[in-house]
């Protein structure tokens, strides 16, 4: 970091707010691009599950701006599998990979460290900015002819290969890879940043077992992403290969559209493979930041040390690790041999294991806590509750016997929006709850979080849990509507309830959106600590000056969860409940994490 | 113009929020409250709040039990499925119990340990002993799970023999519809190609191929006598669809270019099957289970299971690949079957008895 070049660009509107490479710029570029995809996908959500929920009934409305996709009022049958695959797609890996790595691994990992920024600035502008290149080009593709990708988000080929098989797999479709093909630029510039400026740029004092929980997972997460996103590279390249230089590695053996293809020697299954090695990952990369966000607002709020350090480290390994051993586990009927699927079964059902310990010491960090309920702490305890409720259908589902019967229905679809998405989504909400005021310098306004938590964490069981009914009733998903089988006639009832919760969910979210517009500009000013935290970021100045620190980089001397720390006689050892991580130790004290 | 004041009015909307917003947080100020920082009273509602949830969750899932409970599949159809049952079963009973005491755990935590000013939180790092012992016993639990499941799965995917003596089929899928085949007489599938396609060949049989002669093939309904084993493989002609037969708790993908399989034994009728549910419509049905196009949502055949005598006399009645039309195939050359094929017409593909 060259001082004399920060000043010129201090002086420049578009270095400061366009082309920043100063990470905390970047982290709010992300927040926000993120957040807006996310608006969208949600929107998507809500106008598909109104065809659901009340099948084959007229919404004027949808016609009004949406022409031709919903003829007469009714979203037509292709244009519903075009919303899914759109609205799987950004909410997979728009909101919840680049939005919530992006906002808080640029956020943090500089400032829990104790770093002036990432190792290359220049590198993390243009993560951001190949990032907002691809999500243009997403959107873009709703807009053309024939629509957009509508294969669902694993655009497994042939149908996503022949233009012929569905309208969406035409430009659009191309427009599809293109954009994540930038996405998956974005993401490596990103997660190289990230594991290069953790190994190398922590401050003195800050060994590997003295940071803070959320770096241990976002440093694990980028380096699943390196390892998982080429491969998703190669198998779109293939794709593209195939759809326009009429080569066949994933086609053999078609008529379609009343002639027989020259294609021959290829296998979808070869996609498949590809697709789940990125596909599994993929979750991880969702979920492990949630869960070091909220480890560290668990604590914080709970005014005691996290339990069990060490073995959250282990676990966040031990998940990345396995994570890379369970992809054909999404495979078990594609007729691969009984004998994979057997490993598949086994390795699926080790991943259990790391994440039942990770539940325990969530609620022993709870037990005999002294615990504030800020909104973030509410959405971290509501982390955990989703975490456990659809992690254990993943039992189900990962049993390559049971996966039968309910493989592809919408007990899936309740199963990872749970467990995934929700997760994925409350420990987003819980970390802008926790660092907007290191974010923007104000506070949100905790009334509007609380009513916020409240009606997100009903309406999203109100939406998902009804789901698991719907698969074992064997409904699968995907379907523009269940009326074309009696066996599902008396299932109507139940779609209308979630589409009615789905509503409630959106508005929830406006209220949330209204909260960060409104504090952003004229929200109270932040104090220096408002949670009373242990981490580096809260010594860093309010108002945001590049390198962070006004004068040297703090050192560090203890691990950051002495939270109610007491002498023999029971005091508080530093007369607070909290010890930041730049006290020194004291004469008989113990530094926890190592 | 309509939508311009809806607009408008949502604007004007937000401007209002915000303003009483505002207007709120100077009375906090000058109560001395503040709108950000976690008051007492704040505290203690959440923390009331957390029980209330957790029995509103619990009675909402129950209540759902309760309503839809009955909505769900039925006693399996099948012979292996009776045993995934079991399996499905003990795996709830399991997961249930682990469901309800984390919640409890959860929220009774939470609901105990709010922030009381005189109190101060136990300073609890770490327990080598506990963290062993919930590492270990979820692993134990789980090995329990993985070797009684894969046992299952071994006798689920067995392949059959001889001795079983079952019936073969194969399913085979197109954008947007199902063909079953059967072998007919002389028990053997005659070979095909996607290139023989053509008008009611629609299956791409190769006629030069004898073995295909007495093949039939339906569409709409498929029978199947119960108690016998039958052997299923799976094609595509297009993209990847996914036989689904839920009530057998059966499924297979069918992907193009190549060949899958599944085997299960009917165990209950059609019409034993309408006593047991008390619907007298009740039908079982093939589903498409994989994304394929825009009627995805729409492609089903109908299962018809009963006794091998009326099975027996359905097939009889069906028409064999060799009977379409008044083609006569020649052993030489296919090109010549091809544009015969070509030539029959499309009224005749609904008048026979597809
Ligand atoms: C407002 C909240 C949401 C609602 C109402 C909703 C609803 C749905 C429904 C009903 C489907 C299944 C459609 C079908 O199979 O026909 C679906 C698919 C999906 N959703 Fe959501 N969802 C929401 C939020 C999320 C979030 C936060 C994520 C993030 C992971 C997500 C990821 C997905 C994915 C990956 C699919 C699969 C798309 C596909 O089949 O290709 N959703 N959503
Ligand atoms: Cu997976
Ligand atoms: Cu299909």
């Amino acid at each position: 970091m060259s001082g004399a070049a920060h000043h010129h660009q201090d002086n420049d509107f578009l270095f400061k707010y366009i082309f920043s490479t100063d990470h905390k710029m970047i982290s709010k570029q992300f927040f926000i691009t993120g957040s807006f995809m996310g608006l969208i996908g949600m929107f998507m959500s809500t106008i598909f599950r109104l065809q659901l929920g009340f099948p084959g009934e007229s919404f004027p409305f949808l016609e009004s701006f949406m022409g031709n996709w919903a003829p007469d009022g009714i979203l037509s049958p292709d244009k519903y599998l075009a919303l899914v695959t759109m609205h799987g797609t950004i909410m997979v890996f728009f909101l919840l990979t680049a939005g919530l790595s992006g906002t808080f691994s640029n956020l943090l990992i500089p400032l829990q460290i104790g770093a002036r920024d990432m190792a290359s600035g220049f590198l993390n502008m243009l993560s951001y900015w190949f990032f907002f290149i691809s999500s243009c080009i997403m959107i873009a593709s709703i807009f053309v002819e024939g629509g957009p990708a509508s294969g669902g988000w694993t655009i497994y080929p042939p149908l996503s290969a022949l233009p012929q098989a569905i309208p969406g797999s035409g430009f659009g479709m191309t427009l599809w890879i293109v954009s994540m093909a930038l996405f998956i630029v974005s993401s490596l510039l990103g997660s190289l940043n990230y594991i290069v400026t953790v190994f190398n740029l922590r401050t003195k004092g800050m060994s590997m077992t003295r940071l803070p929980l959320t770096i241990w997972a976002f440093l694990t997460t980028a380096v699943i992403g390196v390892l998982s996103f080429p491969v998703l590279f190669a198998a779109v390249l293939l794709l593209f290969f195939d759809r326009s230089l009429g080569t066949s590695f994933y086609l053999s053996d078609i008529y379609i559209a009343g002639s027989a293809l020259e294609v021959d020697g290829g296998s979808p299954i070869l996609f498949e493979h590809l697709f789940w090695f990125l596909g599994h990952p993929e979750v991880y990369i969702i979920l492990l930041p949630s869960l070091g966000i909220t480890s560290e607002v668990v604590a914080t709020s709970s005014r005691k040390p996290i339990f069990g350090y060490r073995a959250m480290i282990g676990s966040i390994l031990a998940i990345a690790f396995i994570s890379f051993l369970v992809w054909g586990h999404h495979m078990f009927v594609t007729g691969m041999n009984p004998f994979l699927g057997a490993v598949f079964t086994f390795t699926t059902l080790l991943v259990a294991i790391p994440s039942a310990v990770k539940v325990f010491n969530y609620l022993t960090t709870l037990w005999k806590g002294n615990i504030k309920f800020t909104p973030a702490m509410l959405f971290a305890i509501g982390l955990v509750s989703t975490f456990i409720t659809g992690g254990l259908t993943g039992i189900i589902l990962g049993d390559s016997t049971l996966d039968i019967n309910v493989h592809d229905t919408y007990f899936v679809v309740g199963h990872f929006h749970i467990v995934m998405g929700l997760s994925g989504a409350f420990g987003m909400f819980c970390g802008i709850y926790h660092w907007f005021p290191k974010m923007y310098g104000r506070m949100l306004n905790k009334n509007m979080g609380y009513a916020h938590f409240w009606l997100t964490l009903i309406s999203s069981y109100g939406i998902f849990f009804p789901m698991h009914f719907l698969g074992l009733a064997g409904l699968p998903r995907r379907y523009y509507s269940n009326t074309e089988f009696p066996m599902f006639d008396n299932l109507y009832d139940l779609n209308e309830i979630v589409t009615w919760f789905a509503i409630l969910a959106a508005f929830a979210q406006v209220l949330f959106l209204f909260n960060v517009l409104y504090s952003m500009f004229k929200g109270p000013k932040a104090p220096q600590n408002p949670w009373d935290s242990n981490t580096l970021e809260w010594t860093t100045p309010v108002e945001h000056i590049h390198g962070n620190w006004p004068g040297e980089i703090p050192e560090v001397h203890r691990w950051p969860y002495d939270y109610s720390k007491v002498d023999e006689n029971g005091d508080y050892i530093g007369g607070a409940d909290f010890i930041p991580q730049t006290v020194p130790l004291g004469e008989n004290e113990r530094d926890e994490g190592h | 113009m309509f939508d311009l004041l809806i607009l408008v009015a949502v604007i004007l909307g937000l401007i209002a929020i915000a303003k009483v917003i505002q207007v709120l947080e100077l009375a906090n100020n000058v109560k001395g409250t503040s709108s950000y920082i976690v008051s007492e009273k704040d505290n203690r509602t959440q923390a009331r709040l957390m029980p209330v949830f957790l029995i509103s969750y619990f009675a909402f899932i129950i209540w759902q039990v309760v309503k839809w409970g009955d909505e769900m599949l039925p006693v399996s159809a099948s012979e292996h499925g009776v045993v995934i049952d079991q399996l499905m079963n003990i795996t709830w009973m399991i997961i249930i119990p682990v469901f309800i005491l984390t919640h409890i755990a959860l929220f009774y935590f939470a609901w105990k340990y709010a922030y009381d000013k005189n109190r101060k939180a136990q300073f609890y790092a770490h327990n080598s002993k506990l963290e062993m012992l919930w590492t270990s016993i979820p692993a134990l639990v789980l090995l329990i799970l993985i070797l009684y499941g894969l046992s299952v799965w071994g006798d689920v995917m067995a392949p059959l023999t001889e001795e079983d003596d079952p019936i073969e089929i194969e399913l085979y899928s197109r954008q947007f519809d199902w063909t079953a085949r059967y072998p007919g007489e002389d028990g053997v599938f005659g070979k095909s190609d996607v290139r023989l396609i053509a008008g009611v060949n629609m299956l791409g049989l190769d006629s030069t191929d004898e073995n295909a002669w007495d093949d039939k093939y339906v569409k709409a309904e498929f029978h199947i006598p119960v108690n016998r084993s039958v052997q299923f493989y799976f094609r595509s002609q297009d993209v990847i669809h996914s036989a689904y037969m839920p009530h057998f708790r059966a499924q297979m993908n069918c992907v193009p270019g190549m060949i899958t399989q599944f085997n299960f034994k009917p165990t209950i009728t059609t019409a034993e099957m309408r006593e047991i549910t008390g619907n007298p419509e009740f039908a079982y049905y093939l589903l498409c289970n994989k994304v394929c196009g825009a009627a995805h949502y729409n492609m089903k055949m109908e299962i018809i299971v009963e006794s091998e005598e009326d099975y027996n006399n359905w097939m009889n009645e069906q028409k064999e690949f060799m009977e379409y039309g008044k083609y006569s195939f020649s052993n030489e050359k296919n090109d010549i079957n091809k544009e015969v094929l070509a030539k029959s017409t499309e009224a005749e593909t609904k008048n026979s008895a597809l």
